[in-house]
């Protein structure tokens, strides 16, 4: 049984780290991140089988690739306080000679990372490849991908849902952060999508709804259900109901804070909002 | 001078179905990917020996190189198929991304490269690819030039560690490098020594090279032919030995002049030794519908036109 309490107290320090990170040099991207920081904590902490250390190949455990790599603060600060890299490297986001890149890249050798993402629309692919890697290699652990919900505009997505539904990949849990936000207003406005759930399932897939995806619980039941829908034959769908800028006040329900840092005014107003649990880097 | 025999035509594509074939069966790490293009890839023997390592992708290119990335994440080699001008020009990004800034250990196998695709026209015949696939970092780019060679590249690139692109093409072209022959990346092949002009060439126009050299000597002038078959690495030694003692070069290949093989030996020389230079390539244009022949002719890609360069380039010295 998952302790709730502790997991909330991690999500409200890695809300900080976000903050922190992007403050620091005023650019990336704060409002995804905050919206998906009770789903990293709750993926790295309580739902994927992992092995101490990393390694490139990830055999003997579960993987997981984020196709929406501009959310990278969250990213960075769950891998550091889930023991990839010292906590204490956050503090290089974004720097000259960082392994912690804008986006997240395996070039520097950053350890939790296994693929480049930032060019929006390729993680589903890369998933499914290691998928069938998985497949071949007869290791029975589950590939968890996470996309944003703008980031379906690709065309690339829709070749790889095909083809995953196609070909019974079914080690495959892809999650979808569905905000209703992207760059240059709300997903409704710049390019509608329609019915993501019902064209997940026209392909093929399995859908599981998480209706409130900044809720710790409500998260780790839907994961569950999602985990237990693999092995099925179908790829499985997780709809992440998400709200961008979650914690932080005047960041919530808006693509403002997209891909802008606050100011110095506004980062004492979001810390003051989270109060440090497990100590900052 | 030597003297080089085609052992009858054959085309490098079954060069690179039969090497295929060979590491399907001594490396079990090696999955084939194909978009569609089984039989024009000579994929199908490895496809019916191991059908668990074959994946049909369908006409989605770009799934098919992000899939080959999450592939070697579990150790697979993986080999993707399709056409040259869908396995770069419409993936760039995807190969760019997941490929080689992730370093990523996928093998990107093109054939129907160049102008030689013959009568589908400028749609089908990339001219672009050598100059988009060298520019990415990481990346080794290697473009064979007979049935042997690619079937020995296409084993040897197996055993190294990182992204590959391998052009080969359609039409049925000189098989005269040894069977079985040893392929070492990045290692240019001295094919005739001479002394008055070097010709550097690769994928179909070695053999035209060879030719030239044929012809060029019978004229009073003698041509060193090197077969760069790995563009990237380049072998900068072997090219500046050789135009230091011949004092000129043209390079011959089935590409646009702009961003091929050329330029890369023109920057070698700029670098090393300066020395006057001759293109054998395509001018920053598109192809056309038409037989091989009469294309390579049309655009100057064939022995007459590396003769006419050669001569061209003495008389600059």
């Amino acid at each position: 049984m998952a302790n709730i309490q502790k997991l909330e107290a991690l999500v409200t320090q890695v809300r900080r780290d976000i903050l922190r990170q992007v403050h620091k040099v005023n650019s990336g991207h704060p409002g995804g991140s905050l919206g998906c920081a009770e789903f990293f904590v709750a993926l790295y902490q309580e739902i994927m089988e992992r092995k101490d250390g990393f390694d490139m190949n990830g055999k003997g455990e579960d993987l997981f690739f984020l196709s929406n790599g501009h959310i990278s603060p969250v990213f960075y600060s769950v891998l550091a306080r889930s023991g990839y890299f010292p906590v204490e490297e956050l503090s290089t986001f974004r720097l000259l000679n960082s392994r912690l890149q804008g986006h997240p890249t395996t070039h520097e050798g950053l350890p939790g990372i296994r693929m480049a993402s930032g060019s929006l629309g390729q993680g589903i692919s890369v998933a499914i490849g290691a998928a069938e890697a998985k497949k071949l290699n007869k290791d029975n652990h589950t590939v968890y991908a996470l996309c944003g919900d703008g980031e379906l505009q690709e065309g690339q997505n829709w070749e790889a849902i095909m083809y995953a539904a196609g070909n019974k990949v079914d080690n495959l849990i892809v999650s979808i952060d569905l905000n209703g936000q992207q760059i240059d207003g709300s997903t409704e406005n710049v390019l509608p999508m329609g019915n993501i759930k019902a064209k997940f399932e026209a392909f093929g897939w399995d859908v599981v709804s998480i209706a409130k995806g900044n809720d710790m619980q409500s998260i780790l039941d839907g994961m569950a259900t999602a985990k237990s829908k693999s092995g099925n034959g179908k790829p499985v769908c997780v709809l992440l109901h998400t709200i961008m800028g979650n914690g932080v006040d005047f960041m919530m329900h808006t693509h403002a804070w997209h891909g802008k840092a606050p100011n110095d005014d506004q980062l004492a107003q979001g810390l003051a909002q989270n109060a440090e649990t497990l100590g900052d880097y | 001078m030597k003297t080089y025999i085609d052992t009858g035509k054959k085309d490098t594509r079954s060069g690179f179905g039969a090497g295929l074939t060979e590491l399907g069966k001594s490396n079990e790490n090696v999955v084939a990917l194909c978009a569609d293009l089984t039989g024009s890839l000579k994929m199908d023997e490895f496809k019916a020996n191991h059908p668990e390592r074959f994946f049909q992708v369908g006409i989605a290119e770009a799934n098919m190189i992000g899939m080959a990335a999450g592939m070697t994440i579990g150790g697979k080699i993986p080999f993707t198929g399709t056409f040259a001008n869908f396995s770069t020009g419409r993936v760039y990004d995807q190969i760019r991304q997941s490929v080689a800034y992730s370093d990523k250990n996928v093998k990107i196998c093109a054939s129907h490269a160049g102008i030689t695709l013959g009568e589908d026209g400028a749609t089908h015949q990339i001219l672009e690819d050598i100059g988009l696939m060298k520019m990415l970092p990481g990346m080794t780019v290697i473009n064979t030039c007979d049935y042997n060679q690619t079937k020995a590249a296409t084993i040897a690139i197996a055993k190294h560690e990182g992204p590959v692109y391998l052009r080969f093409g359609r039409p049925k072209v000189a098989n005269f490098t040894p069977e079985n022959g040893t392929f070492e990346i990045g290692k240019a092949v001295n094919l005739q020594d001479g002394s008055d002009v070097t010709i550097i060439a690769t994928g179909h126009l070695v053999w035209e090279a060879l030719e030239a050299a044929k012809t060029l000597n019978d004229a009073g002038i003698s041509a060193a032919v090197i077969n760069i078959h790995t563009i990237k690495p380049l072998d900068a030694n072997a090219i500046i030995k050789s135009v230091k003692n011949t004092g000129c070069v043209v390079t011959a290949e089935e590409h646009n002049y702009l961003g091929g093989l050329g330029e890369s030996v023109s920057r070698i020389l700029a670098e090393n030794h300066p020395a006057p230079q001759e293109f054998v390539a395509t001018k920053d244009t598109f192809g056309e519908s038409g037989t091989p022949e009469q294309l390579m002719d049309k655009y100057g890609l064939n022995a007459a036109a590396i003769v006419k360069a050669a001569k061209k380039v003495v008389a600059r010295k």
